[in-house]
């Protein structure tokens, strides 16, 4: 058993989050319209990383998905990659693989009744696993830069594919988790610099073990998440309990590695100036998307108890 | 990353669990631990197979007669061991402990009389650290050994020591120099346990069994030749030996961790049908033990990697023992009414869980040296 990253992996993980600290840095103004920077998503490879070579893709798997997916959630990256590769990639055939690894087209799926980034995707692959035009209404989000919509639906096109549940919440967990290591960041810097009653406010322990307890959540989840990549990478058997007990909780670590920073930071962490309630509402509406955490763990009950009789 | 075993892996397993079904007879299995696993004869004898069938001393250098093994083959001897419901080693503080300790500041004397009888249970050990003024500080030791000639003469009082009562030898921190400036004063004894002067009263604790000892020290002398490093070097001896401690500790926590969780789902399968949010609970302990094990798995990356336990392991301490308080709280509240039974097993298991959280690094100790060490605040000290 070896549960590291290979050299090539750190490297990836090392690009990422250069990459994305140059375009995406936390001081940034977020109350503009964001670039997603597509095509050169595309030029980096990251759209097509588990798309075979033959389709113009690196001929990679989840597990690299899944370390730029934890960057990207890190930086708070704006565009649709989460539904473009994490929700919807596996249900593509080979040509719309290729154009997705090029970067010529959007996808997102339906989840629940609800479409993230319905109005900035091209297409959505809808419940039924039918490929849909993305027209329908917007909604107003918990998350201004996640918009959700609801899709009007036509006939729809059949697709090769299968939805992968899996891997979706998968991806989930893996943004939540690079959320989570970066909140903690935040608040782990405050604590150093902030000073009150003339000592860096870190020395008090009400203050440190709060940080303490966010970060053994974090290493939690960080261990549920790789699992659950390297499962669905695998197509192991266990993949579908992983990425279900990793998206509940590494989801609701995230929310929590939030509320405890905004805390930490006093009332700076309560203005909207502070990044740190844009890093709390992308943890929220992950952990809202699809099936809640208590839902999720009803389906981890299932598999590890049996599904209950005569109820 | 691929979280399959190697062939050599898949191998060692395979043959430790034939050995398991073979040599295991099935009424010691499933102990419920505590000072249960002192009373049995059965203890010994099973340490001593383990012994003969190269069981044990796993990662210790062959030259000490161990197996050279890597680290992942003691990880899968805690799994495999605790599937089985397997008892311990009786002899773990001079394997985990005492034993690592000699091999890294011992002279060729010491390892020559004691690393091959800790392998084979011959020696049993015990560890003299904490002291009623001296818990999580264990530089505040107030156990004094004074220098006449070629012995120490020790005095004081020692606390929660296991095994103590049935112990052989002793892993003992004392001040040998008063006047020193803190950490430099101390010194790292073996001591004899058999020697005239040592006092072992067995400490009762809340679960009504007595699973930890006090010792008592009146004018006990000790050889200089039994002292391990040197004389004022007792701190950084003692870190080696607390550094052992937390290596593979968190998959033989996460092994009894997992036994325990596999009883909550045979209850819960038993007991609980469609009862929504006691079953969502009980998954709830099952993922956390995932996160434990995984946790485990990066850990042991990072410590094959480099020979030194990674930082993720910290938390694994603090975690287990918050879980494993949980977890056997719900295993009572799962019985309905007859969970203030006295039933033998979750009974002993809950009470005992409240001192997870206390030995081995307070949950206090623990989150200070997270946030000090690993994410870098200012000491508050």
């Amino acid at each position: 058993m070896d549960f590291a990253f290979t050299d090539e992996q750190l490297e990836l993980k090392r690009q990422a989050r250069a990459w994305l600290q140059g375009r995406y840095p936390l001081d940034r103004d977020f109350d503009r319209p964001e670039d997603d920077r597509w095509a050169e998503l595309a030029e980096l490879g990251w759209l097509g990383v588990s798309v075979g070579e033959a389709e113009g893709g690196a001929g990679l798997g989840f597990v690299e998905e899944a370390i730029l997916l934890e960057e990207l959630g890190y930086a708070l990256y704006p565009g649709p990659y989460l539904a473009t590769v994490g929700f919807a990639l596996a249900s593509l055939g080979p040509e719309d693989r290729a154009a997705v690894a090029a970067g010529q087209a959007k996808w997102s799926a339906e989840i629940r009744g609800l479409v993230p980034w319905l109005r900035s995707v091209d297409r959505v692959v809808d419940t039924d696993g039918l490929a849909q035009e993305a027209k329908g209404e917007e909604l107003v989000s918990v998350d201004p830069s996640r918009p959700l919509g609801r899709l009007e639906r036509a006939n729809g096109a059949p697709l090769p594919g299968r939805r992968d549940i899996p891997r979706a919440r998968a991806a989930m967990a893996a943004e939540a988790l690079g959320i989570a290591q970066r909140v903690l960041e935040l608040g782990v810097e405050h604590a150093k610099t902030r000073e009150q009653f003339g000592r860096p406010i870190g020395v008090y322990q009400a203050v440190s073990h709060q940080l303490a307890d966010t970060y053994a959540d974090v290493e939690l989840a960080r261990s549920l998440t790789y699992w659950a990549a390297w499962c669905v990478a695998e197509d192991d058997e266990q993949a579908p309990v992983a990425a279900a007990a990793a998206k509940a909780f590494t989801a609701e670590a995230a929310v929590r590695a939030c509320e405890r920073s905004i805390q930490v930071h006093g009332g700076t962490g309560f203005t909207w100036e502070h990044p740190l309630h844009r890093f709390y509402k992308r943890a929220l509406w992950l952990e809202g998307l699809g099936s809640s955490p208590a839902e999720l763990r009803g389906e981890v009950a299932d598999a590890v108890l049996g599904v209950p009789v005569g109820v | 990353m691929d979280l399959r075993d190697t062939p050599d892996e898949a191998a060692f397993r395979a043959e430790l669990r034939a050995w398991l079904d073979a040599n295991l007879p099935e009424e010691k299995r499933g102990g419920r631990g505590g000072a249960q696993r002192f009373d049995d004869s059965f203890g010994r004898e099973w340490s001593r197979m383990l012994h003969e069938a190269g069981y044990a001393g796993l990662t210790w250098p062959t030259e000490y007669g161990g197996a050279g093994a890597p680290y992942s083959f003691q990880a899968i001897f805690y799994e495999e061991t605790a599937r089985a419901q397997a008892p311990g080693h009786v002899g773990v503080i001079g394997l985990g402990m005492a034993g690592p300790t000699i091999m890294a500041h011992g002279t060729d004397a010491q390892k020559q009389a004691h690393l091959a009888k800790i392998l084979s249970a011959e020696e049993i050990w015990c560890q003299g650290f904490s002291e009623p003024g001296a818990g999580s500080d264990l530089a505040a030791a107030r156990t004094r050994a004074e220098r006449r000639g070629e012995h120490y003469v020790v005095n004081g009082q020692k606390v929660w020591s296991s095994f103590a009562h049935i112990a052989d030898y002793c892993i003992l921190v004392t001040l040998s120099d008063p006047e020193a400036p803190r950490y430099q004063g101390l010194t790292y004894l073996i001591v004899d346990m058999h020697a005239p002067g040592v006092e072992v009263r067995p400490l009762r604790q809340i679960t009504g069994e007595a699973e930890f000892n006090e010792i008592f020290f009146n004018d006990v002398e000790v050889p200089v030749s039994n002292r391990l490093g040197e004389e004022g070097q007792g701190w950084q001896v003692a870190m080696t030996t607390l550094l052992h401690e937390r290596g593979t500790l968190g998959f033989a926590l996460t092994a009894a961790l997992e036994v325990g969780v596999n009883r909550l789902l045979d209850v819960a399968r038993d007991r609980v049908n469609g009862d929504s949010s006691l079953r969502e609970r009980v998954a709830n302990e099952w993922i956390e033990l995932q996160a434990l094990r995984y946790t485990n798995y990066r850990a042991l990356g990072t410590l094959q990697r480099t020979g030194i336990p990674g930082p993720e392991g910290s938390a694994i301490k603090l975690r287990w023992s918050e879980q494993n308080q949980r977890m056997t709280k719900l295993g009572r509240e799962l019985h309905g009414p007859e969970g203030i039974l006295d039933d033998g097993w979750w009974h002993h298991q809950q009470l005992r869980s409240r001192g997870n959280t206390i030995e081995a690094g307070t949950s206090e100790v623990l989150r200070n040296i997270v946030a000090e060490r690993v994410l870098g605040l200012p000491r508050g000290r």
